[in-house]
């Protein structure tokens, strides 16, 4: 009898030793005189536990957590192979453990389970119920379907996508392009490529029900280039359903066409913003367009263009597969469905947590999320990335909620979640966005290219003591400026980590604590 | 292990690589690539070439390569390690082995040691945030670094 053993080939796997483990799982069984069959697959989302290798059984699939090459003897003197208990790194049934139990799982249901090179693996799992019910129902109630789930872009701007969807669907053009968004540049975020490296088919599957709804007949996926293990994951779908007549010309039996095709990043962290993707998808240096014309009427090469992000196109398959109701019936007030949230930095239980929206802060970090992993006190939570607002103590009642965390100086952006402990000093938290802003600035409008430069400046003297009170008020001016006059969200956000330092955390840069400001 | 095949530019390279991606639309970064992936590095030459062969100017085909920071103008040291820089490896104590790592080589973020052998570059982010701080050394990912165990970074079989 052949056993099944399943051992991440992602990314972070790679990065801990996987690889070293599946050579010595692969030779100790073949010692053993035991038929082993061993599927690399994604990650289910626990970091602390990576290399996790499970061991199917009749009951389940038995985990067993951080193991090492020279480890794996040892796990099999204890019962590797039939999965058995008794090892002190064995962690039970691993659709049990707490982390994965309390999710919902609708985006990353079978991340982590299924062999991300399977185009069948993926079909036994639910995989093409999405696309199949599409053209049944006719690029209209897909739309309609898109708009009733109340799903919103979660790149990080929340824009509807069903809203989106239908603009590009009416706008008149000879062709139109899929592109998606998978530039997943945000510090303390991974979905995206957990999700490309762990179930690649629902991508393809998401952009091939949005070509079908916009009749849009090629699809470009921009992936940054510091996703390597993304990007051949990828391909090799692609390639899968080019064989499997998933893509090209007939979709699925359709008269519909679909191509797709990658596009490689190359280290501008402004090409996630959607008009600067476009540019370099078109050859072009990644500045950001002014907008009016939306992407939707004039987006790549002067065509409309739907521009989704990856967790947006992967949300698609479940809404068409299980209807619209059954997605939009998670989450509260204009935030419905899930999302998959990111544990990030010193925090002892790291990794991805797709949830309905809802979950306070407080709850993440704390109970989810375990505290911080060196065990010290945790000082700030940095929310959606490198524009994020950082969150103190206080205010870890806030909903994860694109409106409540609006309401308080915020934004959840694309679900980065980065906890920092005590020993952060919040000045040069606040120093470093300037500074990430001044490197990554397309350069097109004055307010950032010039502002961030200025920025770190004024910081600086403020770190050696001239006149803090005089420039602490430039800073306040600055940010304004910043946010009110540049032209994307990376010049218009960078005041979010900037003034929310310097509001809850004055004593970092040597000021008294106010009074609690009211929220 | 990240050895550079010593290929020079040259008419066969380039008209191999155009090739390549002949009926792509903005087909210029996929070219740009493919010439780094060859060569390490973007040479001055290249980009004339590039320019002619998609009917750009130089100054626009310039533009695109010096906008992005992948592109490189001079060759790398042999060895290229990517250090990440972004908040959630700064939170895991990115700063500290970014420190140790100068120290023991000798050469500052962003240059190279003096023999060439080795570059030593940032990264801002490489979606390992749960597992910092992390690198790449050459295309091989490396987590969980610590100051006082840097070995993962130059021993394959370390970890």
């Amino acid at each position: 009898m052949t056993v099944r053993v399943f051992i991440p080939g992602d990314m972070v796997a790679a990065a801990v030793g996987g690889d070293r483990v599946a050579e010595a799982i692969r030779r100790e069984a073949q010692a053993r005189g035991v038929t082993i069959a061993i599927i690399r697959t994604g990650s289910r989302g626990l970091f602390e536990l990576e290399p996790l290798v499970e061991v199917d059984t009749a009951a389940g699939r038995i985990g067993y957590a951080r193991v090492g090459a020279r480890l794996v003897s040892s796990l099999a003197d204890a019962g590797l192979f039939e999965g058995r208990p008794g090892h002190p790194a064995c962690v039970g049934h691993v659709d049990q453990l707490d982390f994965l139990k309390r999710q919902t799982r609708l985006t990353f249901a079978r991340c982590g389970v299924v062999d991300p090179a399977s185009i069948e693996d993926y079909r036994a799992h639910g995989g093409w119920r999405g696309l199949e019910a599409a053209l049944s129902l006719g690029p209209d109630a897909v739309v309609d379907a898109v708009k009733r789930s109340g799903l919103r872009g979660r790149g990080g701007a929340g824009f509807p996508t069903g809203p989106k969807w239908e603009t590009v669907r009416a706008a008149p053009g000879a062709r139109k392009y899929i592109v998606c968004n998978a530039d997943e540049g945000d510090s303390g975020t991974f979905a995206d490529r957990m999700l490309m490296e762990g179930d690649p088919f629902l991508l393809i599957e998401g952009m091939a029900i949005a070509g079908f709804a916009v009749r849009a007949e090629k699809g470009y996926l921009y992936i940054r280039s510091e996703y390597p293990f993304a990007i051949t994951a990828m391909q090799r779908a692609i390639d899968a359903c080019y064989a499997a007549g998933l893509l090209g010309s007939g979709v699925a039996g359709s008269k519909t066409r679909f191509d797709l095709e990658i596009r490689v990043g190359a280290g501008a962290y402004v090409c996630g913003e959607e008009t600067a993707l476009l540019e370099s998808i078109e050859g072009k240096r990644g500045q950001v367009r002014a907008k009016p014309p939306l992407p939707a009427h004039r987006g790549l090469f002067g065509q409309p263009t739907v521009i989704n992000n990856v967790l947006s196109f992967a949300a698609v398959p479940f809404i068409l597969a299980e209807g619209a109701a059954a997605y939009a019936s998670f989450g509260m007030g204009r935030s419905r469905g899930t999302m998959p949230i990111q544990l990030a930095g010193d925090i002892r239980n790291g990794g991805l947590f797709e949830t309905a929206f809802g979950v306070t802060l407080g709850a993440l970090v704390d109970d989810i999320g375990g505290g911080t992993l060196s065990g010290r006190p945790v000082r700030a939570v940095q929310v959606g990335g490198p524009l994020g607002a950082y969150f103190p103590r206080r205010l870890f009642d806030t909903p994860f909620d694109y409106e409540a965390f609006t309401a308080r100086g915020g934004l959840i952006g694309h679900g980065g979640v980065v906890v920092f402990n005590d020993s952060v000093d919040l000045m040069q938290q606040a120093r470093f966005a300037f500074e990430f802003c001044a490197i990554e600035s397309c350069g097109k409008c004055t307010p950032c290219r010039v502002g961030s430069t200025r920025g770190v400046e004024v910081i600086d003297r403020i770190v050696a003591g001239q006149n803090a009170t005089a420039n602490l008020a430039l800073v306040e001016d600055l940010c304004e400026t910043m946010k009110l006059g540049s032209l994307c969200a990376l010049g218009g956000f960078t005041p979010y980590p900037v003034m929310s330092a310097l509001t809850h955390f004055p004593e970092d840069f040597g000021l008294a604590r106010q009074v609690e400001p009211a929220l | 292990m990240n050895d550079k095949p010593a290929t020079n530019w040259s008419t066969e390279l380039y008209g191999e690589i155009l090739a390549r991606h002949a009926t792509r639309e903005g087909a210029l970064l996929p070219i740009l690539h493919d010439v780094q992936a060859a060569l390490g590095y973007v040479p001055e030459a290249a980009i004339a070439d590039i320019a002619h062969g998609l009917n750009l100017t130089r100054a626009e085909v310039h533009g695109t390569v010096s906008f992005y920071h992948d592109f490189r103008n001079r060759p790398p040291g042999r060895q290229v390690i990517r250090l990440c820089q972004a908040e959630a490896c700064q939170a895991r104590g990115a700063r500290a082995v970014t420190a140790a790592l100068e120290a023991r080589l000798g050469v500052p973020l962003g240059q190279s040691t003096p023999d060439g052998g080795l570059s030593l570059e940032a990264v801002y982010c490489l979606g390992l945030c749960a597992s910092g701080p992390s690198a790449m050394v050459g295309d091989r990912p490396v987590a969980r670094l610590a100051p006082d165990a840097l070995e993962a970074l130059f021993d394959e079989t370390a970890a």
